[in-house]
């Protein structure tokens, strides 16, 4: 199992972490599996597995309402995650951790809570090209409730967000500025410290979505500057429909409910109730309590590794396939070339990504192929579809080199990369 | 297909899986896709797209009465798509609606796993598509065009005029546009 080193520097020892992962020893269509999905979602350790059976094998009951033994285990369980996690991004208190399905609900929740009391008819939400469809739709929908105005801040051709363009539109208007820390589709990682420190001059606040970045960086929410922060555990080698929403505490103080129901309330009558306090007042129901045991070890083994030498190897990894990828002769590969991390969307000539995943996948390489939930940057691109190769810490050169093969497999059925069809 | 000139370090081995799926017949219509491009005295067209993957396709048919006696289609998208729909204007010249629909039909029990028909002479070209069958995820890509195709007959009804004039009929899923601004429509959350 992992090794537990105290701020061990050494590179990692890919193989040995390979071993924490018991999906990745099997063939797929009769060849080792090359998992190159972790944008999607990650894999999970063994670590991770047995937290949540353990948890359920023996300390499993309803949390905060029962005075019984398995309760209280229960509830601690879950308010020791999220102390995990709160200590992980540097939040200033647990209280400051709210859990969440992912970070599409984190994103939703402030859009429904926050939005309505904050933005009003004529105001101004700046946005990304580059955004996913969950910090983007969630906008759209308070934007046709309250008549607020979406504005865009637009991707330079290198796949960079261009500042200038974000600094134009930063206004008196503007009340928040939703921006992804990292790109799904194109790897470029945005300078949010920047950008929160903007959105604050102009008078905005800024939630940053942070599904790609959480499982590759150390985050700091003192140093970063933001107002809300937004992430999946499935990412980071958690459970899936398991997330977590960040924001200041005087913030959620003022947010009215998210969701009505049980566990969010602090009396009820027929005629009203009051709120229980942050952050179980956005945290309606039954919550997903193996699914937090779960994130809080995964964060303890992505600590235990070291998320900066975990960095080291991905950037390694990542230098080398963009190395080897765009070797390849009529291979187009989208994003920067550094300031970067290991999600790499290309086009291969005029093969189809669909075709090249379905040709990938029976040589046991997973890859996504599609428009990533980010049309309209496929738009801004010219692309209907890109192929994505993503890494994480598990991944290895071979790996790279399995891929780089089944590309001239691909290359080779469709009678080269450039071979028709001519529309 | 051989490997025999392949360098030796590149396993360049085709699975079996992977060949009866590509047929060399399907890509052949890939590559040289037939009846593509615009129909000028079009008297139906629509067009559908597949929001999870952005293939696109726009069918256009001539009707003369009841009978088709032209087929030609535009559009985006994987092999399997592109390359059915041009099998399939091939398949539908000459058909009445009611034929064609039939076709439409077969061609769906055919990608539902109805193995005998892939020695089905009506389907003519589009038999090769048979193994896609096996791949749960691809058959939509090669009902696409047929989905386009469906549409014209039942909303035109038999015999019945031209629905050119309406166009573009929504697509499956929301948003038969090509390149409009941004759409949600039938997105699964939180995939990428």
């Amino acid at each position: 199992m992992a090794t537990k080193v105290a701020s061990n520097r050494a590179p990692l020892d890919v193989g040995r972490i390979r071993e924490d992962f018991p999906i990745l020893h099997q063939r797929v269509h009769g060849r080792p599996l090359v998992y190159l999905d972790s944008a999607a979602s990650s894999q999970k350790p063994e670590r991770v597995i047995e937290a949540v059976a353990r948890y359920y094998r023996h300390d499993h009951a309803n949390v905060h309402r029962g005075v019984h033994a398995l309760s209280v285990r229960a509830t601690d369980a879950y308010e020791e995650a999220r102390t995990t996690v709160a200590s992980h991004i540097g939040a200033a208190s647990p209280s400051e951790i709210v859990f969440v399905r992912g970070t599409t609900e984190a994103i939703n929740l402030v859009a429904a809570a926050w939005g309505p009391l904050s933005v009003e008819k004529d105001e101004e939400i700046l946005l990304t090209k580059m955004e996913h469809h969950s910090n983007l739709v969630p906008w759209q929908l308070l934007a046709e409730r309250t008549g607020a105005r979406l504005r865009f801040a637009d991707v330079t051709p290198g796949g960079e967000l261009d500042m200038e363009d974000l600094e134009r539109l930063l206004g008196p208007r503007t009340r928040l500025v939703a921006v992804t820390h990292v790109s799904n589709t194109l790897g470029v990682v945005n300078p949010v410290q920047r950008i929160a420190r903007l959105a604050h001059e102009a008078g905005a606040l800024c939630l940053v979505d942070g599904a790609q970045a959480a499982p590759h960086m150390a985050l700091d929410m003192g140093e970063l500057g933001c107002d809300f922060y937004a992430f999946s555990g499935h990412k980071m080698c958690g459970p899936t429909g398991i997330g977590v929403l960040w924001a200041h505490g005087e913030i959620l103080a003022e947010m009215p409910p998210y969701q009505g129901g049980g566990e969010m309330i602090s009396s009820v009558t027929l005629d009203g109730s009051s709120w229980a306090e942050v952050p179980q007042k956005f945290e309606a129901g039954t919550p997903n309590i193996a699914g937090a045991v779960g994130l809080g070890e995964a964060i303890r083994y992505l600590d235990d590794i070291g998320l900066e030498r975990i960095h080291v190897h991905e950037a390694d990894l990542t230098a080398y396939a963009i190395e080897r990828l765009e070797a390849i002769e009529g291979l187009r590969l989208f994003g920067p070339r550094t300031g970067r991390t290991g999600v790499l969307s290309f086009e291969y000539g005029e093969i189809h990504a669909h075709d090249l995943a379905t040709i990938l996948d029976h040589r046991g390489i997973a890859i996504r192929a599609g428009h990533h939930c980010n049309q309209p940057l496929m738009d801004h691109l010219g692309v209907a579809a890109t192929a994505r190769a993503s890494l994480y810490l598990y991944n290895t050169r071979e790996e790279i080199d399995a891929l780089i093969d089944g590309l001239a497999l691909a290359a080779e059925m469709f009678g080269g990369p450039s071979a028709a069809p001519r529309a | 297909m051989s490997d025999s000139d392949a360098p030796k370090h590149l396993d360049r081995t085709i699975p079996e899986s992977l060949s009866s799926l590509y047929q060399e017949l399907i890509l052949d219509h890939y590559r040289r896709p037939r009846n593509k491009g615009k129909l000028e005295n079009a008297t139906e067209s629509v067009t559908m797209n597949n929001p999870l993957c952005g293939d696109v396709i726009e069918l256009q048919l001539h009707v003369t009465g009841d009978r088709i006696d032209e087929a030609r289609f535009e559009g985006r998208g994987c092999s399997i798509s592109q390359a059915a729909a041009s099998m399939m204007t091939k398949a539908l010249v000459g058909r009445s609606r009611d034929e064609a629909l039939e076709l439409a039909h077969r061609f769906t029990r055919l990608m539902h796993g109805e193995k005998a028909l892939a020695r089905d002479p009506e389907l003519g070209d589009l038999r090769a598509l048979a193994g896609v069958a096996k791949f749960p995820v691809r058959i939509k890509c090669a009902l696409l065009g047929f989905n386009c195709l469906e549409e014209i007959l039942e909303r035109g009804g038999s015999g019945s005029g031209k629905g050119g004039g309406s166009g573009r009929a929504e697509a499956a899923g929301g948003g038969g546009s090509k390149s409009g601004g941004p759409q949600a429509g039938g997105e699964p959350s939180g995939g990428a």
